[in-house]
């Protein structure tokens, strides 16, 4: 069995109450189709345990598949150095069908931020170290794929529907 | 599941195609660690398989010296068109005549399915299998085992190199 070995911190992307009893941590990529549609049961889920639940994501980009997948990260990393990460990311996943560097800079200019400064940052590669640390706690955490989640340090195999994610969650908190 | 080779075993040389007319030998790569890694086939319908999950990783496997392998009993033509695709950036080899004899020799084939099972092997410096791990054949082992069992090698690979 699979389990975190990075836990999760306040350095970490964290939406919801963050002295929550459970936690659900997501790594992700943004072209992954799996993901954009794991999105929308995330939003659920939240919904479903309201002040119960933290959740983090981390990125874990397939660059070799997905050619917007690193740029993508980056500039949600961006959007979290100036405190609208979870905006971004939420744009990202909404617009995911239209990927690519044009949107990430409308995106960046949507949410009032300095289109020129996400350039210099994707140019300078910013924001990589970071993306890369996410990429590789997952990797030492078995991460096998996108998505994959954690509830509390625990990996959750098999499906992610609605209903699988709540069990599982459920589950952890009366371990608790 | 296979009952496959384990730790202390001497890891049994080959030679297969890796590109429709080039082969590779295990025996050649002597010297640094070897990653083998089984897998039932090319194409699995799912982003980041195994394989494109090995070549995400592929710069931290460097880091320790260690060259990766893949191995199904896809044809050489199949692995040409899959790598292409998936931009692997690291040899797949054909075990495809006869069908599935290294996977044999490991003991990762399933025969009534006639394809390998997701086995992993580590094999250090002077060819002696360090660590070997049999996923279950729908679960994507990942990569945390084989970077734990390099790290395991490396002081040894570091005194070996004089």
């Amino acid at each position: 069995m699979a389990t975190l070995k990075v836990p999760v911190t306040p350095e970490d992307h964290i939406q919801g109450n963050p002295d929550a009893e459970l936690t659900l941590l997501e790594y992700g990529d943004y072209e992954c189709p799996h993901c954009g549609r794991a999105y929308g049961i995330v939003k659920q889920v939240q919904k479903h345990f309201g002040r119960r639940l933290r959740f983090a994501f981390r990125n874990f980009p397939l660059a070799q598949i997905h050619a917007h997948a690193q740029t993508a990260a980056e500039t949600a990393e961006f959007a979290g150095a100036h405190g609208r990460f979870w905006e971004m990311h939420d744009l990202i996943f909404e617009n995911q069908g239209r990927l690519a560097l044009p949107l990430l800079v409308a995106l960046t200019e949507e949410l009032g931020l300095d289109a020129q400064g996400l350039r210099d940052a994707l140019t300078a590669g910013e924001f990589e170290p970071r993306v890369r640390r996410d990429f590789l706690s997952g990797v030492r955490s078995g991460v096998n794929g996108t998505p994959t989640f954690f509830v509390g340090e625990r990996r959750h195999d098999g499906p992610w529907e609605l209903e699988n994610l709540v069990t599982a969650l459920e589950a952890r908190r009366a371990l608790a | 599941m296979a009952n496959i080779l384990e730790r202390g075993a001497p890891a049994p040389d080959f030679t297969l195609p890796v590109t429709p007319d080039q082969k590779l030998s295990l025996g050649e790569l002597r010297g640094q660690p070897v990653i083998l890694a089984f897998y039932p086939a090319d194409w699995s319908p799912v982003c980041g398989d195994q394989m494109a999950l090995y070549n995400e990783v592929l710069p931290e496997f460097q880091r320790h010296g260690a060259r990766i392998l893949g191995i199904s009993v896809d044809g050489a033509w199949c692995h040409a068109a899959f790598a292409s695709d998936r931009h692997l950036h690291f040899p797949l080899l054909a075990d495809f005549e006869p069908k599935g004899a290294v996977a044999k020799k490991y003991g990762a084939y399933r025969e009534g399915d006639g394809y390998s099972e997701r086995a992993l092997f580590v094999i250090d410096a002077k060819g002696i299998i360090s660590w070997s791990y049999c996923s279950p054949v729908a679960v994507n082992p990942g990569a945390d085992g084989i970077l734990e069992a390099l790290e395991e090698l490396a002081p040894r690979g570091q005194s070996s190199r004089r």
